[in-house]
C-alpha cells in the first residue's frame, strides 16, 4: 500500500484545501492519473496518483484544509492478499503508518469539524462549542493556520455575553435623563407647556447618552455622484413601471456602505466595556423623520440584497415607521446607520452616532456643482458625505479608508439596477 | 510502506535547456468552451514535451465562469438571465471564484511547465501579477497588489484577475485584464467573491489603448518576468 500526502505546491505554502476527489474509495487508479484537486489562493492543482492501484481510504474530505505532508489517502494494490495485510477493520483512528504519519493522521481525524468546513480545532474546543451551543464558523481562530483554541472560545463567549447585554437602545436611567434635562427654563411672556412624549424622551435620552459616551469625530468626503445619477435617471421609469416603487439613491449608498463595511470591519463594531464586538452581519439603520420625532429602522443583511430588494425594504420600513407599525425587533440589531439629511436640503452635517453603534454616515444633498475635472472645470453631481465615528474605537485613518472605499464604489458604479 | 510526494513523482530528470522559449499566439475572439478545449490539447502536448511553453491571448464573447471555489451566492441573477442576455456560463477547473470575461478584455492563458520555473504555484501567481503591473506602468497606470486579494488593483478597484489550474506542474487558465470591458456585466456577479469595484484601462485613462499594443507589452513583460524568449506564432 502507498500513502498519499498533501503535496507542497511552493516554498511558502504550508497547507492545502482539497476541493475535489476525482476518485472514490474502491476506484481503480492509474499512476499519474488525477486523484484529487487542491486549491491554494487562486490556483487549483490536480494531484496525480503516485502509484497505480485501488483507492482504499480517504482521510481528508472535500473542503478540508490540512498541512502539507498530511496523509490524505491510501492506495492499495487491490489484490485480496493485500486486503488481508491491512488492519482487519480499517479505521481512521488506527492508521498503520510511520510515527510521523500517525501524528499527521491524528491531526486530520481530530481536525475534522462537525459538519462545517475548513475549521480547525481540537476535541476540547469542539466539546466546549457543543456545551455552549457555539457555531465554530463564527469563532475567529488565532492559532496557527486559523486553528481555534480554548482561549478563542472563551473570548467568543465573553463577547457574546456582552453583546447580548448591550441594549438596542439604552435604557432610560435617571442619570442619563439628568444629562439632557436643562436647567429650569425661565418662563416669561406668553408660552405654552407640553409634556415630553415618550418618543421625544427616548430620543433626548439616547442622543445625550451618545454624545456623552462617545467622542464624536467627523470626516467629510466629496463624492462625485454623476455615475449613479445617470444610472438612476436611465432606470427610474422602468423601475417604477416594473416594481411599482420609486428608485431613490438610498439603495446605492446602502450597497456602497455594505461593500466598504465588509472590507473595513473595524467600523462595524460596538464598544462594550473593555471589549470590542465586531459584527459579521451588516445591518444598516436608516434614519426616518417622523412628524414628531425620528426612528431608525434596520435593514438586515444589506450585503445580501439586490438593489430592488434594498429599495423595497427601504420603502416598506419607511412607510411602516411613519404609520407607527414597526415591530420592536425592526429597530434593533443595527450595526451601522445612514442618515440622509440631504433630502431636506442640507449640504453637510455632523450626525450623532446611534448607540451602541460606532459610526453613522450622513448624506448631504446631491447637487450640481462646478468642480475641477482634470485641468478643466466641469459640472458634476456632488454630494458631501460625512462619517461621524466614535474615536474611542475608530481612528481617523480607518474612517477615511472606509470613506475612500465607499466613494470609489459610488463613483465607479457598475452594478445593473434592473 | 512508502510515502510518495508529488515532488518525488515529478522529480524526473529533464534535459538541460539553455535558452527557454515561450511561444505566444493571439487567437482573437474565441468562445470560452473552444478555448478551454484548445488549452487542454496544448497542455497535453506540453506535458508530452512536444512543444515549449506557450502563452495564448484570446478575447471571449460574454461569459461567466465559475472557479473551483466559486460560491453560488456570488452569482446575483438567476441562470436564465444569462441565457436571455446572451451570456455563456461555464463551471471550470481553475482556482478562484466567479468572474466575467467579454469583449474588450484581454485574456492570457499561459501553458507553462513549472518544473522549469520554480515549482511554486504562489510564485507563479505573483509573477502573473507582476507581468500585468509592469504592463500597466508602460501605459501610465499605477497598479499594484492588495495582500490577500490576488489580481492587480488600481486604487480600490480591480483591474486584472487571476485564476489558474495546474496539472502535473503544467499551468492552464491564467489572467484577465480589463482594457475596455463593458464593466456593467460584472454587476451580475460578485467578481471573485469580493465586493469591490472593478475598473478598466479605458476608465482609468479616459480612452481605450489599442489592444494590440497592450498584448505586445504583456508578451514582452511575460518574457522578462518568466525569463523566457518570446516567439510569436
Amino acid at each position: 500500500m502507498s500513502d498519499v500526502v498533501m503535496p507542497q505546491m511552493g516554498e511558502s505554502i504550508v497547507e492545502g484545501t482539497i476541493t475535489k476527489w476525482m476518485k472514490q474509495i474502491g476506484d481503480k487508479v492509474e499512476r499519474d492519473e488525477p486523484l484529487f484537486e487542491i486549491s491554494t489562493d487562486k490556483v487549483d492543482s490536480e494531484v496525480p496518483a503516485p502509484v497505480a492501484g485501488v483507492l482504499q481510504e480517504i482521510f481528508v474530505q472535500e473542503g478540508e484544509t490540512v498541512e502539507i505532508n498530511t496523509l490524505v489517502a491510501r492506495i492499495g494494490d487491490g489484490s485480496d492478499g493485500n486486503k488481508e495485510e491491512a488492519p482487519a477493520e480499517p479505521s481512521r483512528q488506527e492508521p498503520a503508518a510511520s510515527p510521523a504519519v500517525t501524528q499527521a493522521v491524528a491531526a486530520v481525524v481530530n481536525g475534522k469539524p462537525d459538519g462545517d468546513r475548513r475549521i480547525r480545532s481540537s476535541p476540547l474546543v469542539r466539546r466546549l462549542a457543543k456545551e455552549h451551543d457555539i457555531d465554530l464558523s463564527q469563532v475567529t481562530g488565532t492559532g496557527q493556520g486559523g486553528r481555534i483554541s480554548k482561549k478563542d472560545i472563551e473570548a467568543y463567549l465573553k463577547a457574546r455575553e456582552s453583546a447580548a447585554e448591550v441594549p438596542a437602545s439604552a435604557p432610560v436611567s435617571e442619570e442619563a435623563l439628568g444629562t439632557f434635562r436643562p436647567a429650569p427654563a425661565a418662563r416669561f411672556g406668553s408660552y405654552s407647556v407640553e409634556p415630553l412624549s415618550t418618543m421625544r424622551r427616548t430620543i433626548a435620552e439616547h442622543m445625550s447618552l451618545s454624545m456623552r459616551l462617545a467622542p464624536h469625530v467627523a470626516t467629510v468626503h466629496q463624492i462625485d455622484c454623476s455615475v449613479i445619477v445617470k444610472a438612476r435617471d436611465e432606470a427610474k421609469h422602468k423601475f417604477l413601471e416594473q416594481n411599482g416603487t420609486k428608485l431613490t439613491f438610498m439603495p446605492f449608498f446602502l450597497r456602497a456602505s455594505a461593500a466598504a463595511l465588509k472590507e473595513h470591519s473595524a467600523i462595524n463594531v460596538s464598544l462594550d466595556g473593555d471589549q470590542v464586538v465586531i459584527y459579521k452581519d451588516i445591518n444598516i439603520g436608516m434614519a426616518v423623520a417622523l412628524t414628531a420625532g425620528l426612528i431608525v429602522p434596520v435593514i438586515p443583511a444589506v450585503d445580501e440584497k439586490s438593489i430592488l430588494g434594498l429599495q423595497k425594504t427601504v420603502n416598506d420600513l419607511a412607510n411602516r415607521a411613519r404609520n407607527r407599525q414597526l415591530k420592536p425587533d425592526e429597530v434593533t440589531q443595527g450595526t451601522f446607520s445612514i442618515t440622509n439629511y440631504g433630502s431636506y436640503g442640507s449640504l453637510f452635517a455632523t450626525p450623532a452616532i446611534n448607540q451602541p453603534q460606532s459610526a453613522i454616515l450622513g448624506l448631504g444633498a446631491i447637487h450640481k456643482a462646478p468642480v475641477a475635472v482634470g485641468d478643466a472645470i466641469g459640472i458634476r453631481s456632488i454630494c458631501y458625505a460625512t462619517l461621524s465615528f466614535d474615536h474611542r474605537v475608530i481612528d481617523g485613518a480607518v474612517a477615511d479608508q472606509f470613506m475612500t472605499h465607499l466613494k470609489a464604489v459610488i463613483e465607479n458604479w457598475t452594478e445593473p439596477i434592473l | 510502506m512508502t510515502v510518495s510526494t508529488l515532488a518525488a513523482v515529478d522529480n524526473q530528470t529533464r534535459p538541460g535547456v539553455t535558452e527557454r522559449i515561450c511561444e505566444y499566439q493571439d487567437l482573437g475572439r474565441v468562445a470560452y468552451g473552444r478555448a478551454w478545449d484548445l488549452q487542454r490539447e496544448i497542455v497535453r502536448r506540453r506535458k508530452a514535451g512536444d512543444i515549449p511553453d506557450r502563452l495564448l491571448f484570446v478575447e471571449h464573447p460574454h461569459v461567466v465562469s465559475m472557479g473551483r471555489n466559486a460560491k453560488e451566492q456570488n452569482v446575483l441573477v438567476p441562470r436564465e438571465v444569462f441565457e436571455k442576455k446572451g451570456i455563456d456560463y461555464w463551471e471550470t477547473d481553475r482556482g478562484g471564484d466567479v468572474t466575467y470575461h467579454g469583449p474588450g478584455q484581454i485574456v492570457g492563458y499561459p501553458i507553462l511547465d513549472l518544473r522549469d520555473w520554480k515549482r511554486d504555484v504562489l510564485a507563479f501567481v505573483r509573477a502573473l501579477e507582476q507581468v500585468m503591473v509592469d504592463t500597466m506602468a508602460e501605459f501610465g497606470i499605477s497598479a499594484g497588489r492588495v495582500p490577500g486579494a490576488t489580481g492587480i488593483w488600481a486604487g480600490p478597484a480591480k483591474l486584472g484577475a487571476i485564476g489558474v489550474h495546474i496539472s502535473r506542474w503544467v499551468t492552464s487558465h491564467g489572467f484577465a485584464l480589463n482594457v475596455s470591458t463593458d464593466l456593467s456585466y460584472f454587476g451580475y456577479i460578485v467578481p471573485c467573491g469580493l465586493t469591490r469595484p472593478v475598473t478598466s484601462m479605458e476608465r482609468l485613462l479616459g480612452s481605450p489603448p489599442p489592444q494590440e499594443d497592450v498584448k505586445r507589452a504583456l508578451a514582452r513583460n511575460f518574457g522578462a518576468v518568466f525569463e523566457r524568449t518570446m516567439r510569436e506564432l
